[in-house]
């Protein structure tokens, strides 16, 4: 097996394509499980620790850039303010050890439906910044997931960054796991308030064969903060918005029963999930002051 | 001892330990404490030689299938395969079993549970012989699994039997008989008093218990040297060497003192490593490729590489005067052994003739079958056979007061066994049995706060599913009993050698037992024994091996009792002989002699070891055995079975996400009567082990069956409790002397992973009002969707 270490971006393109099966690997904590169980045997390895650029995390007209090897332990404990739905999304993530190696960038690679990163990247609307000797592209979250664990990333590409844009309102996430930490969802969900653009944004995880957004709730929800005009008056949200709410979310999933819990419990959990979030959130809203 | 020629490294060297020391009664240090604490101990999977090929298995993918054809030619083309080996190759015995051989080395013809092994393969490195093995050419003619231990056994599903328990009639006529005397195990009966009684208030029951595995955190693993008398070295992580020894040579073809154990660093066991696993194979491949062979799973095959918990399914009736005695038991239950025997025959005896709790009941029936399926083979598990008859039991008990409108613990405590009861076998409990003491000191420590603002109290923690909304506390109480030792008239000893000499002017004693340390704490208990008995502080635990006599198993609760009971009898009599000695010197009687700190002391006289040995040593090797327990009836269960009973009791406080079904265990407060407390901060750990153990059985820790297949052999779904799952402990121990023991010592180990998960189903189950009669519960059974 070939080992290959770029130490400059570049570098890891031009080798991603001289060596297009070459296996990318950041934090290891999902390529090394697959290796132990034999599941994968790549002709080369691209560690990308290395590269200097992907550690790091900055602003750019007011958009953070959070580089794609940046571990989650760093988003919890320097990007708690600017990514807060990331960051409660990434204090769910593992143990310590796996907080300390595992990459956002990883995460969104792998693609898995369980992933943890993605309702907050869904529901905070992100982009991924992707890039190949061909040059750099953008992809909105939205388009990114294209099936259970495949992803929008050509063969050639690697991830770069994600684009956030940091929130104009509160955001929440929660996750079912049937042990209370070092677990994988069995269904989560993540939940931003945009007052800015009067938007709401949300995010479903495991409980279809991508991570997706449940539009229709997103939709109902800005509506009814709209016409009531919760927004400006703040006042409180009735209870039958909340549960409609976490109703039309629970109705975007399409969860399968397996191992981890049934369909029928997934779709029950998104809807008291989405409720109880919404909930936190507005009630944040509410007692925060006007920006 | 017979040296090997070579020895591997990560073979185990004698422990002492750190220079503070302790004898019974005190917190001595480990001596293995400091190198596992800094990761230099060299556990099974550390193993290394030089010139040491890599064995693997080839296992079957079926639950249940016919072996047409192997065709082992493309695996041996591999470049660096050494031998590929199959059943053909088993010079001895085809099959092995602890207690019945009915289980293949390789298989033979048929494998009957998915993950049998069927071929082997050496290779010069581990990735080769994988590669290899996925090769071999197997041809399956494949066939419908039996995959429910009722139907194996043809008796009626319990929907179908509404007044009484399924009688045995004849071996199931659906369901083919797996092995040629049928697919029953055992059927132990409990018949005592009238055989149709009638009660004021009755409850029946149905209760199911998911399979639970030891997920120890080490693999099985161990290294086979072929040595120059056409023996083999073999170093193993194991529960009892001797036992693998017997096993291994009948498969072998080769006598004991041909085939010798040296146990390896064994990283846990919890009854997993008691039947064999890589122990024959390894050797095997040794002997065929003269070179020396390791073998380890990884975590995925650990999990078809050993025995689990049996599943059981339960129906209970209960019934009892308006006043809260209880009338009578009647009791089916099932245990589901799998394609295998293993220790199934002795998990029924124990789940049967404990089967109704530590209660005195006059009237009971109890019917406890063991029936051989196509799913994994199961075995010994801490707790064996009574885990799963403790739900049962002691869910029947809180649906009976309720009933009675009683409170739960006064039920229990108004027909507790006492010291003097009659056990439902006739035995009568003759050392202390403080049932009810246990249970009121639960009652009277005070109940936790509630949770504090914290998403790591909240059930769900971190996942920051609730603040607070659904939840419900709950409180539940639970009481057991288990055996401890081997019962049912077992021939159940311990061998201990130990050497009491002078090295480098310092008195020390060597001593030498083959019981398995499993991260226990045996080898702590045997160096406080020497000090306490020879008065010496430094205490040599030498490698354990077949070169010294059988110690049994290190389970069962048994190894501080036996191998304890052992130690103390060789120091005794080396003792004696150095006392006798010391007469000689000094003129004065032994029996005004006694040995104290190096030296030996009497009335006005102080006289080192050092002048009473000189450059002897005085050695003693003897056998020591507990007083015998005898069968029981085959008809009615009635004998003195057990040699001895370990009580334990818990309560638990939970608190329930109600909507979500999420569960925080908030408190697990424990009593345990231990007798005497050899090692007081030892027993603390394994009652907090067993506590968690026994949780994590109530609420998340099951291997998923389906058709026979597993379908979450590894960590990321077979879960365990993390630090937010296991709360703190309150943990009162009780010194009640068994007169019959030594130093009035109880067996500490399983007593506390019984009562752990009844109680914390108990409090789930008074959280949420649900009748709960499965574990582990999910939440789906809360939430009803
Ligand atoms: C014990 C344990 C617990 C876990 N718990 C969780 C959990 O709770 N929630 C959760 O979501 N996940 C969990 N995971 C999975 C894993 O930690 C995450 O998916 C993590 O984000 C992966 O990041 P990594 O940097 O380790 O990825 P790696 O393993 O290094 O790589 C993962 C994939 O991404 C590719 N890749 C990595 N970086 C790039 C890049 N810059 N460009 C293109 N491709 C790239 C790799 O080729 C590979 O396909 C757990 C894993 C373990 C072992």
């Amino acid at each position: 097996m070939r080992f290959l270490q770029p130490t400059t971006w570049a570098e890891a393109l031009e080798a991603k394509t001289v060596h297009p099966d070459a296996v990318a690997i950041a934090g290891g904590t999902d390529v090394m499980v697959a290796v132990n169980f034999g599941r994968l045997r790549p002709a080369a390895l691209l560690d990308l620790t290395r590269v200097g650029e992907l550690q790091e995390w900055g602003t750019e007209d007011g958009v953070v850039r959070l580089g794609a090897g940046v571990p989650y332990a760093r988003v919890i404990t320097e990007l708690g303010d600017r990514l807060p739905g990331l960051a409660m999304a990434s204090r769910t993530i593992g143990s310590p050890q796996i907080r300390n190696r595992g990459t956002v960038g990883g995460n969104l690679a792998t693609a898995s439906p369980a992933g943890d990163a993605h309702p907050a990247l869904l529901a905070a609307d992100a982009e991924v910044e992707v890039a190949s000797v061909r040059g750099t592209r953008t992809i909105p979250i939205s388009d990114f997931y294209r099936g259970v664990k495949r992803s929008a990333l050509a063969a050639d590409e690697l991830i770069a960054a994600v684009r956030i844009r940091p929130p104009s309102g509160p955001q929440q996430y929660s996750k079912i796991g049937t042990r209370n930490a070092m677990v994988i969802a069995v269904a989560a969900f993540g939940l931003a308030l945009h007052p800015d653009r009067r938007a709401v944004g949300t995010g479903i995880g495991s409980a279809a064969p991508t991570p997706r957004r449940a539009t229709a709730a997103e939709d109902f929800l800005a509506g009814e903060l709209a016409s009531a005009g919760l927004w400006e008056s703040r006042a409180e949200l009735p209870a039958t918005t909340a549960a409609r709410f976490g109703e039309l979310v629970a109705s975007a999933a399409a969860p399968i029963d397996d191992v981890r819990g049934t369909a029928a419990y997934r779709v029950h959990a998104l809807s008291v999930m989405a409720r109880r979030t919404l909930g936190w959130a507005w009630t944040e809203y509410r007692t925060s002051k006007e920006v | 001892m017979s040296a090997p020629a070579r020895t591997p490294a990560g073979a185990p060297g004698s422990l002492t330990g750190p220079g503070s020391s302790g004898g019974v009664g005190t917190d001595a240090a480990r001596p293995d404490g400091t190198l596992k604490v800094r990761g230099e101990f060299a556990y099974g999977s550390d193993l290394w030689m030089e010139d040491m090929l890599w064995g693997t298995t080839l296992r079957s993918p079926h639950p249940y299938a016919r072996i047409r054809s192997i065709d082992v030619g493309p695996a041996l083309a591999v470049p660096g395969v050494r031998a590929v080996l199959t059943s053909d190759d088993v010079p001895g015995a085809k099959v092995y079993g602890l207690e019945l051989a009915d289980q293949p080395v390789l298989a033979v013809d048929v494998v009957r549970y998915q993950g049998e092994p069927v071929a082997l393969v050496a290779a010069d490195h581990p990735e080769t012989a994988r590669l290899a093995a996925a090769r071999i050419v197997v041809d399956y003619e494949v066939w419908e699994p039996v995959t429910d231990a009722r139907t194996a056994l043809g008796h009626p599903r319990w929907n179908q039997v509404h007044d009484g328990t399924a009688q045995v009639t004849e071996l199931s006529r659906e369901s083919a008989h797996l092995h040629p005397e049928g697919n029953l195990v055992r059927h132990l009966k409990v018949r005592r008093g009238d055989p149709a009684p009638t009660a004021d208030v009755v409850v029946v029951g149905e209760y199911e218990v998911g399979m639970q595995d030891q997920a120890f955190l080490g693999p099985e693993s161990g290294l086979a040297v072929p040595a120059e008398d056409g023996g083999v070295e073999l170093y193993v992580a194991t529960q009892w060497l001797h036992v693998d020894q017997r096993q291994i040579c009948a498969a072998l073809g080769l006598a004991p003192e041909q085939v010798r154990l040296t146990l390896a660093g064994v990283g846990g066991a919890f009854g997993g490593r008691e039947d064999l696993s890589m122990h024959v194979h390894a050797c095997l491949l040794a002997l065929r490729t003269g070179r020396p062979v390791k073998m380890s799973y990884n975590r995925e095959e650990s999990f078809f590489g050993h025995v689990h918990r049996h599943p059981a399914t339960m129906r209970y009736e209960h019934g009892a005067t308006r006043d809260g005695d209880l009338v009578y038991v009647r009791a089916a239950i099932y245990f589901d052994g799998g394609a295998y025997a293993s220790s199934t025959p002795a998990v029924v005896g124990n789940g049967g003739t404990m089967g109704i709790g530590p209660y005195v009941v006059p009237n009971v029936h109890v019917d406890c079958f063991g029936a051989y399926t196509n799913n994994p083979p199961c075995g010994a598990m801490r707790g064996f056979g009574s885990v799963q008859t403790a739900f049962a039991y002691e869910s029947q008990m809180d649906a009976l007061a309720a009933e009675l409108g009683m409170d739960p613990v006064e039920l229990r405590c108004r027909n507790a066994m006492e010291q003097g009861s009659e056990a439902i076998t006739g035995q009568v409990v003759d050392s202390p049995a403080p049932v009810v003491e246990l249970l009121r000191r639960l009652e009277a420590m005070p109940l936790p706060e509630p949770a504090p603002d914290d998403l790591r109290h909240r059930p769900g923690g971190v996942s920051n599913t609730t603040h607070g909304e659904g939840v419900r506390r709950g409180v539940g109480y639970a009481v057991a009993y288990k055996n401890v030792g081997f019962s049912e008239g077992f021939d159940d000893y311990s061998t201990a050698r130990v050497r009491l000499e002078v090295v480098g002017g310092e008195p020390t004693v060597t001593v030498h037992t083959a019981a398995a340390e499993v991260g226990q704490g045996l080898v702590t208990v045997e160096q406080q024994i020497a000090r306490t008995e020879l008065g010496v502080d430094r205490v040599v635990v030498a490698p354990k091996d077949t070169a010294v006599g059988s110690a049994g198993s290190t389970s069962a609760s048994r190894q501080t009792y036996v191998t304890g009971g052992a130690v103390k009898a060789a120091c005794e009599a080396v003792r004696a002989r150095v006392l006798e000695r010391a007469a000689g010197v000094t003129g004065r009687p032994a029996a005004q002699l006694r040995l104290f700190d190096g030296a030996v002391v009497g009335e006005g006289l102080e006289l080192p070891l050092a002048e009473v040995l000189g450059d002897d040593a005085v050695e003693e090797t003897l056998e020591w055995r507990h007083r015998p327990t005898e069968a029981i009836d085959p008809e009615t269960g009635q004998g003195f079975a057990h040699v001895q009973y370990a009580f334990s009791a818990h309560r638990a406080v939970v608190d329930v996400d109600t909507e979500l079904g999420l569960i925080k265990v908030v408190e697990m407060a424990c009593t345990q009567d231990v007798g005497k407390a050899i090692n007081p901060q030892a027993v603390v750990g394994q009652i907090q082990g067993g506590t968690a153990q026994g949780l994590g059985l109530a609420v998340m820790e099951e291997i998923l069956i389906r058709d026979g297949r597993v379908q979450n052999p590894s960590f990321t779904d077979y879960l365990i409790p993390t630090i937010l799952d296991m709360p703190p402990m309150r943990i009162e121990i009780l010194e009640y002397a068994d007169p019959h023991a030594p130093y009035g010592l109880r067996g500490v180990g399983e007593a506390p992973n019984i009562s752990s998960g009844p109680a914390v189903l108990a409090a789930i189950r008074a959280a949420t009002g649900l009748p709960l009669t499965r574990v582990p519960v999910r939440p789906e059974h809360i939430t009803g969707v």
